[in-house]
């Protein structure tokens, strides 16, 4: 695919209110690759939380909502694999039967995660101006399994000459986010994390990547949760606010 | 339950089952992997994966098998042998060693139950075949071989001809068209009896035979 | 008490078990490494899930023809055929098939289907001796428990337990704590047994209605010895275990072996299509065939749910499952554990029972990767929570439907849809939680019991991407 002129950017209801430089960072990654970034703003959510926890009616108003900021026939870019995941794999179950379901799918047929377009249609060549660091990837599990993307955000970090990858023992296990399943089971996802924080903490890495802010949530919460028994655990990043950070060349 | 209401069920269940109108699934592609493996490698293949499940596999001219067990069995003091009724059953009567002692499986079980469980070291039994592909060997228990012939006895000797072996399961059953004519029994067999109930620890012999050792005539 | 206030009490005493949690980690580890080792070429696995999974899809689409077939082969072979369509009627047919046989001791075969039915107890209490002899099985049943996961029933005892167990009650066999000789201490206890049962019962993995034939796997050899060294062999199984031709085997035990426990095929793959012949010497004089319904005739009528019945009990998604392993299988509380437990229990005991256990899922796909049928089990899960909440959205036939709908929960999804689906009350909640943030509690319930407080930043993206001059159209 030849990149486009222009893209409209989903920065998710996660990264607005709570992450947002993470998604500022993704715009001006695309920004700085020559292209064009709108942000409509009307945008709120994909529907995850709810299609997830069963009220598939709810899920079903604020994906329609979302529908109508992206008119022109442009790809629609998203920092979550999640959220990602949720228009391209499940917006199609969500919509089924409904006037707008032409309408869902063809708007899901040019979403794309922002590593994988980075990688695959903007095919982004990186030069790394930052100094030596140590970092661990958590990949998200909806990344992974619905949008088939992790291995792009490695092939973007593998371009930084003065990064070095470190792997956590059981790099693919869930870090027990899961939306509300951090709260319905809130004892079964804080074991989890427990894990998992104590994996990444194994490698020694100075920072946790990921394509996700939910993991990010999760993890970073985590590490500050045990920060007076364990000590400070690595700082979490998302990808896009990384990469921003050590290519950009006013750094 | 009685039959009526066995009937009932019968019918509710059916009833259930065709009260939906189901997409139909279009019938699976026919299954019939071929691997083109010289009987050399089929050997090769065979023989390694039963070793790795601790099945010992020996092979030898298929003029020598009498003559090897008359000379292993008195050295692993394995004494009592069970033989069924077929033509390598006969020929190894015919020349066994005088040190051994042959039981012949030739009563139904309730007859000598107690004694099979107990007082037999060693079964041997002829084999329809093998596949190499899972290190298998093919049997199908006859009224000259019965079912416990390979099962009861803490170590089951498998005679297996070079030329039966073949390289996959569906191969097997394919060439030998088994579903015109299943017997009672038809079984697989790949190896000692084994568990890894314990901390998925593995270990061998907990109720089948405890050693498989099988005799490869070429 | 409430399912989900007994489900986390279930949850707390397992994730206190640290002994238990240490052997499921390491366990479930080994299965997955074993698993992966089987399948070196990827396309080729995904060709054979693809196979195995149409010959699954396939087989249920005809199944009431592919029954009446089945059971027509099997009474021509002489195999006597038993519907049910409850447990309770399932235990009456056994019972009454030893009744008649005058069969007072039993040995078992490892059977999931007549841990459903809870068929021992049910014979137990009418002083019929029941002896399971998977060794994974015979030492829960020393303990009184259930099995902790279909394949591998005792994986929450470490070996002192298990030595401990045996030398409970059998003492006059000394204690040992070497697995391999508790293995053949195991062999010695049950070889009277299989001796001298009148009856055996055994599961089946795949019944052939092409030839009337039950299709056993086992790696022991006491499934082979509770199917042919008594005179009575009743086998029992769900009706979604029909598949129309023997050609379908062979792949269908290919990817079961691997993907169950790593292993290239079992010890023991035996096919039964009859019982004793005049002329054979052994093998029971009489075979019996119980089909049990039990609620999956429920299931298959609906055209989403029905994929559940593709499963051939490999457990691969329950070794691959990140909340099985922190919690393990007696949690569940239901026979069947793990995602496949998700799925197939509430929709047989139904969701007011078991609905709860669709909450015990992070939706991270791992189970559906792994699966050799290829069942969608995410989206399994998240349609029974769909139906758990809501009682009139579908036709399924599943007990309980919106039982687990709470008023607060159900308020609280409103007034997310009413900040979420208008933009403009978004914007305003967005400006009051961003304007407001010095106000976010430091304590956010179940949230910050594991990890620190969520605070909105100082600016949303829509503000900052506005200031760095991005277009909004």
């Amino acid at each position: 695919m030849k990149p486009p002129e222009r893209v409209y950017f989903f920065g998710t209801c996660l990264i607005d209110m709570l992450y947002p430089k993470a998604g500022l960072a993704g715009m001006q990654l695309l920004r700085q690759a020559g292209i064009k970034v709108i942000y409509p703003k009307d945008q709120t959510c994909c529907g995850q939380p709810a299609f997830n926890s069963g009220y598939r009616d709810e899920a079903l108003s604020v994906a329609r909502s979302l529908i109508k900021c992206f008119p022109q026939n442009i790809p629609v870019v998203v920092p979550s694999g999640s959220c990602a995941g949720m228009i391209k794999q499940h917006w199609a179950e969500l919509f089924a039967d409904q006037v707008d379901a032409e309408a869902a799918a063809e708007i899901a047929s040019r979403t794309y995660e922002l590593t994988q377009f980075l990688v695959d249609v903007l095919d982004l060549k990186l030069k790394d101006l930052g100094k030596p660091v140590k970092i661990a990837v958590h990949t998200s599990c909806s990344a992974r399994r619905e949008m088939g993307v992790a291995e792009h955000i490695e092939s973007l970090l593998g371009q930084l000459d003065a990064v070095e990858l470190v792997q956590q023992e059981r790099k693919a296990e869930c870090c027990g986010f899961g939306g509300t399943f951090a709260i319905k089971q809130a004892d079964i996802s804080g074991a989890m994390v427990q894990d998992k924080t104590t994996s990444l903490r194994a490698t020694g890495a100075e920072r946790v990547i990921s394509q996700d802010c939910g993991c990010l949530m999760n993890i970073g919460g985590a590490f500050d949760k045990q920060a007076q028994d364990k000590g400070k655990g690595p700082v979490t990043q998302h990808i896009a606010e990384f990469l921003w950070e050590r290519t950009h060349a006013s750094n | 339950m009685n039959e009526l209401n066995q009937k009932t069920a019968r019918d509710n269940i059916l009833a259930r089952l065709r009260n939906n109108r189901m997409t139909q699934s279009a019938s699976p592609a026919p299954y019939l992997p071929s691997y083109g493996w010289s009987q050399a490698e089929k050997i090769q293949r065979l023989s390694e994966r039963m070793q790795a499940v601790r099945g010992e596999v020996h092979r030898m001219p298929r003029t020598d098998w009498v003559g090897w067990l008359n000379q292993e069995l008195p050295k692993r003091k394995l004494h009592n042998i069970l033989l069924g009724e077929t033509a390598n059953a006969e020929l190894f009567r015919a020349q066994a060693d005088a040190a051994l002692t042959l039981h012949r499986y030739d009563r139904v079980i309730e007859d000598w139950k107690q004694d099979l469980f107990k007082q037999v070291d060693v079964g041997i039994t002829d084999t329809l075949g093998g596949i190499a592909e899972s290190g298998s060997l093919i049997l199908w228990p006859t009224p000259q071989e019965p079912r416990l012939l390979s099962l009861v006895p803490p170590v089951h000797i498998a005679l297996l001809e070079a030329d039966k072996i073949v390289d996959n399961f569906a191969q097997a059953m394919h060439q030998q068209h088994w579903s015109e004519h299943m017997p009672t029994n038809a079984l697989l067999i790949s190896g000692p009896s084994k568990t890894a109930d314990i901390e998925q620890t593995l270990a061998y012999g907990i109720h089948g035979p405890k050693q498989l050792i099988v005799l490869i005539l070429e | 008490m409430h399912q989900t206030e007994a489900f986390h009490q279930r949850i707390d005493k397992a994730l206190h078990n640290e002994q238990a949690r240490t052997s499921f980690r390491s366990t479930m580890s080994g299965l997955m490494q074993k698993r992966a080792a089987q399948f070196p070429d990827n396309d080729e696995l995904q060709a054979l899930r693809d196979q195995a999974r149409a010959i699954r899809a396939h087989a249920l689409t005809r199944q009431p023809e592919l029954l009446e077939q089945l059971e027509q082969k099997l009474t021509a072979n002489g195999i006597r055929v038993h519907w049910a369509e409850t447990a309770q009627q399932a235990n009456e047919i056994i019972y009454q098939i030893l009744h008649a046989a005058d069969a007072k001791t039993l040995v078992k075969g490892k059977s999931m289907v007549s841990e459903e039915t809870e068929l021992n107890h049910y014979l137990e209490q009418r002083n019929i001796e029941v002896l399971e002899s998977d060794l994974g099985e015979f030492i829960i049943q020393l303990a009184h428990e259930p099995p902790s996961h279909i394949v591998a029933p005792a994986i929450h005892k470490n070996v002192k337990q298990v030595a401990e167990l045996f030398h409970q009650f059998f003492p006059e066999l000394g204690y040992t704590e070497n697995i391999d000789e508790l293995t053949l201490l195991a062999r010695q206890i049950l070889r009277d047994k299989f001796a001298n049962a009148d009856a055996g019962i055994s599961g089946v993995n795949f019944a052939v209605a092409e030839t009337g034939t039950l299709c056993l796997v086992e790696n022991e050899g006491n499934g082979r010895l509770s199917t042919t060294a008594p005179r009575l062999h009743i086998a029992i199984t769900g009706i979604e275990k029909v598949v129309a031709k023997l050609s379908d085997i062979p792949p269908l035990l290919n990817i079961l072996t691997k993907s169950a426990t790593g292993q290239p095929i079992t010890t023991y793959f035996n096919m039964i299509s009859r019982p004793r012949q005049p002329d054979e010497k052994d093998g029971p004089q009489a075979v019996h065939l119980v089909l049990l319904d039990n609620q999956r005739s429920s299931i298959r009528m609906d055209e989403e749910l029905l994929d559940t019945l593709r499963c051939i009990r490999c457990g691969a998604c329950i070794n691959h499952c990140p909340v099985y392993v922190q919690v393990g299988g007696h949690a569940y509380g239901t026979v069947y554990p793990g995602p496949i437990g998700c799925v197939l229990e509430p929709q047989r005991l139904g969701l007011e029972k078991t609905g709860i256990l669709t909450s015990a899922c992070t939706m991270c796909g791992a189970c559906a990767e792994v699966c050799p049928v290829r069942i969608p089990l995410p989206k399994l899960i998240n349609r029974l929570r769909a139906e758990s909440v809501n009682a009139a959205r579908s036709e399924a036939h599943i007990n309980g439907k919106g039982s687990l709908r709470k008023l607060t929960e159900s308020q609280a999804w409103a007034i997310w849809r009413l900040l979420y689906a208008s933009p403009r009350n978004y914007r305003l909640f967005r400006w009051f939680a961003t304007r407001l943030r010095g106000l976010t509690p430091t304590r956010l319930g179940a949230w910050t019991r594991y990890r620190s407080s969520i605070k909105p930043a100082p600016r949303s993206l829509q503000e900052l991407a506005q200031q760095e001059g991005f277009d909004h159209e």
